[in-house]
């Protein structure tokens, strides 16, 4: 016997919803624009920074994506995807008005509730900025009081840089924005070189300091490594750790880093929680 | 002294019975009226579970004999019903199947609609359960259960379960229960528990519903009566003695080398040796073939594939058994994080022996052995263990 879902506890409920708008980012990154068919739902539906959404193409597969829009208008959930592979690439050729299915919010999200009183420096490697933008907004939007924000973002070329148009607004609201590029090309005036030259020169005071991080793991422990040096303790850098996942609930174990489940435990750690296993090789 | 049997209609919970093998064949006959009942069976050379319809099928008089790489049977005119030990099979292949559809839909005019499965119409019954399956069972009931989100598959099918567990007699030269604190006796769980006497079984009730099996059977004539004094203090000698026989095992020349794991501190010691060069060791025999975590009872990484109609209209979401030695179980955009069959191996015996303890304040190994006797080239993680615990850090 077959009836429509009925036990909104499982885990594989995914819930329909319909893409509103896209945007095209930056090359092979677009950000979709989806809110959820079912009125109830949408209007139960809260998510923190930092958080997450498997997005579900029926007969193609899943793929975790970070929500990317304000926590403000929870109603309109963006997601911003690189087209890499058989989920995002279906994405890459989807159009307005076309369905998607949605599980989530899951994930531990950036540590929002800990920023009062803070100088919080966000480092972003290419698309790690997608997770961290919710919670530019946030912090542009003054929810939370921290006391100074600068945002670093790293990328291979000017061209790659994401979310450009927004920066002046960020500015406006009084965050710090230092885009830095591997390869200057097109006119560049900026600084060249990896995020964490600018992280060298970056006035900060180490015990107000929180420091944000999201991009590949090599970078994050480049990053971390860099703001121990400047006098950050370990348990005021948070990083946000990517792994295969195909549940989300902690049920799959694919995404398991040391006893960490990335999924449930993450993807945002405090780096003290992973240092011993961010130093294995293969971990 | 010896009291007169009283009438089993009387009996509780935690109660022993005289079961004779007639009683057994009733009770499977009795399940099977609202049950799928099945059993330990010898078929392609192992006693696997099957569908079991009576004691006739049970492996009653074979033996096995395992080692590193190694499962045989052989006839032996004194063994009894359940004097083999586990086979390749666990309550895992029933309770988390290798194949399930976890979720599936239906498009129409381009809405796509969730669909739900009633769970299976009939109740499992196991027939055999050891105490190291037993152990299992709880700790893949904190992974399915009691991780913050419930999996409905298995909870449906767990909360039906009904389970025959057996005390062992005997144990394989691979068993290492007694180190896992997880057996030869079975713990509280049950439904019902039988030690295997000379010609009969001592079943002790274990729940409201062994013990409601238990009257059911008591107004048919299948010769139950209570058990004396003097029977159940036999019956409970039978896995104490065995303990202690696990225990005083010692290695012999020309016989398979008995196994324990010193679990002192395994949490700790697994976390310090992360980078010592006995992974690469391992490496250069292991095969990555995924034997060990497919027969492991607690083993529980799957992953999800896409299963569509040729009009693409219908799709099941399809959960299989996956394995962290295979590449794609850390493929990430960019390669999988786990390139080396020595970051894959180190990965599956520290998530069992550590990362469990921090996950589920358990260890995910029971000391079945499983993994020792279908390993290909005979890996077996307790010399592994004792390898990296008397070497010093790199
Ligand atoms: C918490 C979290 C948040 C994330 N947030 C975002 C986000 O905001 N935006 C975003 O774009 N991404 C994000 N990701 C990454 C995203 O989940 C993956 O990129 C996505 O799952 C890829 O799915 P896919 O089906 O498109 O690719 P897949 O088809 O699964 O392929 C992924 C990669 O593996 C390779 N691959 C797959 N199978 C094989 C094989 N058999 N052999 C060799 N190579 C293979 C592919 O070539 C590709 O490079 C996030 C991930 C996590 C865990
Ligand atoms: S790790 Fe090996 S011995 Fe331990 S429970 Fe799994 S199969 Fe059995
Ligand atoms: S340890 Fe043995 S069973 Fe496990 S993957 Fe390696 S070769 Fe296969």
């Amino acid at each position: 016997m077959i009836s429509p879902v009925a036990q909104a506890t499982d885990p594989w409920r995914s819930h329909p919803a319909r893409i509103v708008r896209i945007a095209e980012e930056i090359g092979g990154v677009r950000s979709y624009d989806l809110v959820l068919d079912n009125t109830a739902v949408r209007a139960a539906y809260r998510f923190v920074p930092g958080q997450f959404n498997m997005l579900y193409l029926p007969g193609i597969g899943e793929a975790a994506i970070s929500i990317s829009s304000s926590m403000a208008t929870p109603d309109l959930l963006t997601h911003t995807v690189r087209s890499v592979g058989n989920v995002t690439a279906a994405l890459a050729r989807a159009k307005v008005g076309d369905p998607v299915l949605i599980r989530g919010p899951f994930g531990n999200p950036w540590p929002v509730d800990r920023l009062a009183d803070r100088d919080v420096v966000i480092v972003a490697g290419g698309l790690g900025l997608a997770s961290q933008r919710s919670l530019i907004d946030a912090l542009a939007r003054h929810a939370t009081a921290c006391r100074s924000t600068a945002v670093i973002h790293g990328a291979k070329r000017p061209a790659d840089l994401l979310f450009q148009s927004e920066y002046a607004a960020w500015k406006a609201a009084g965050i710090d924005m230092h885009p830095i590029v591997d390869v200057g090309e097109g006119g560049w005036s900026g600084p060249v070189g990896l995020v964490t030259k600018l992280l060298d020169t970056l006035p900060l005071d180490p015990q107000s300091t929180t420091l944000l991080c999201c991009g590949p793991d090599r970078m994050m422990t480049a990053v971390a490594e860099k703001a121990f040096a400047r006098g950050v303790p370990a348990d005021e850098v948070y990083l946000s750790l990517e792994r295969n996942m195909s549940c989300a609930v902690a049920h799959c174990g694919l995404c398991q880093f040391g006893p960490l489940f990335v999924c449930r435990d993450g993807p945002v750690f405090s780096f003290d929680r992973i240092a011993q296993f961010l130093a294995v090789p293969q971990c | 002294m010896v009291v007169s049997p009283s009438p089993i209609s009387e009996r509780n919970i935690g109660d022993w019975l005289r079961l004779p093998p007639a009683g057994l064949q009733l009770l499977i006959e009795t399940l099977a009226e609202n049950h799928r009942v099945v059993g330990p069976q010898v078929a392609d050379g192992a006693v696997v579970y099957r569908d079991l319809r009576g004691i006739a099928e049970l492996p009653v008089g074979w033996l096995d004999e395992q080692d590193g790489g190694r499962y045989r049977l052989h006839q032996d005119p004194t063994a009894g019903f359940f004097d083999h030990v586990v086979g390749p099979h666990s309550l895992k292949n029933f309770l988390f199947p290798a194949r399930e559809t976890v979720a599936s839909f239906v498009r129409t005019d381009g809405e796509w609609v969730q669909q739900t499965h009633a769970p299976e119409d009939r109740p499992l019954a196991v027939i055999g359960v050891r105490a190291c399956d037993m152990a299992a069972l709880r700790i893949q009931d904190k992974v399915f259960l009691g991780s913050g989100h419930v999996d409905p598959g298995y909870q449906a099918r767990r909360q039906r379960l009904f389970t025959v567990a057996v005390n062992c007699r005997r144990a394989a030269a691979t068993c290492f229960c007694h180190s896992m604190a997880c057996g030869p006796a079975v713990e509280p769980g049950f439904d019902l528990a039988l030690t295997e006497r000379d010609g009969w079984f001592a079943c002790q009730i274990g729940s409201p519903a062994g013990h409601a099996l238990i009257q059911r059977l008591a107004t048919a004539d299948a010769g139950i009566v209570s058990c004396t004094v003097e029977e159940v203090d036999a019956a409970k000698q039978v896995s104490i003695d065995l303990e202690a026989s696990m225990h005083a095992r010692q290695p012999e020349a020309g016989a398979p080398r008995p196994r324990s794991l010193d679990t002192h501190g395994i949490r700790d010691l697994l976390y310090a040796q992360m980078e010592h060069p006995r992974w690469e060791e391992v490496a250069t025999r292991c095969l990555s073939c995924t034997n060990c975590t497919l027969v492991c009872p607690t083993c529980f990484c799957s992953s999800v594939t896409e299963v569509a109609d040729l009009s693409g209209d219908h799709v099941e979401r399809e959960r299989h058994w996956a394995s962290c030695f295979t590449l794609d179980h850390a493929r990430m955009h960019g390669g999988s994080v786990r390139s080396s069959t020595a970051s894959r191996y180190r990965q599956w015996v520290t998530h069992k022996l550590a990362g469990w303890i921090d996950q589920f304040d358990s260890s995910g190994c029971t000391g079945c052995g499983r993994c020792i006797t279908w390993c290909p080239v005979g890996i077996d993680l307790t010399e592994e263990v004792a390898a990296l615990r008397h070497s010093d850090p790199p």
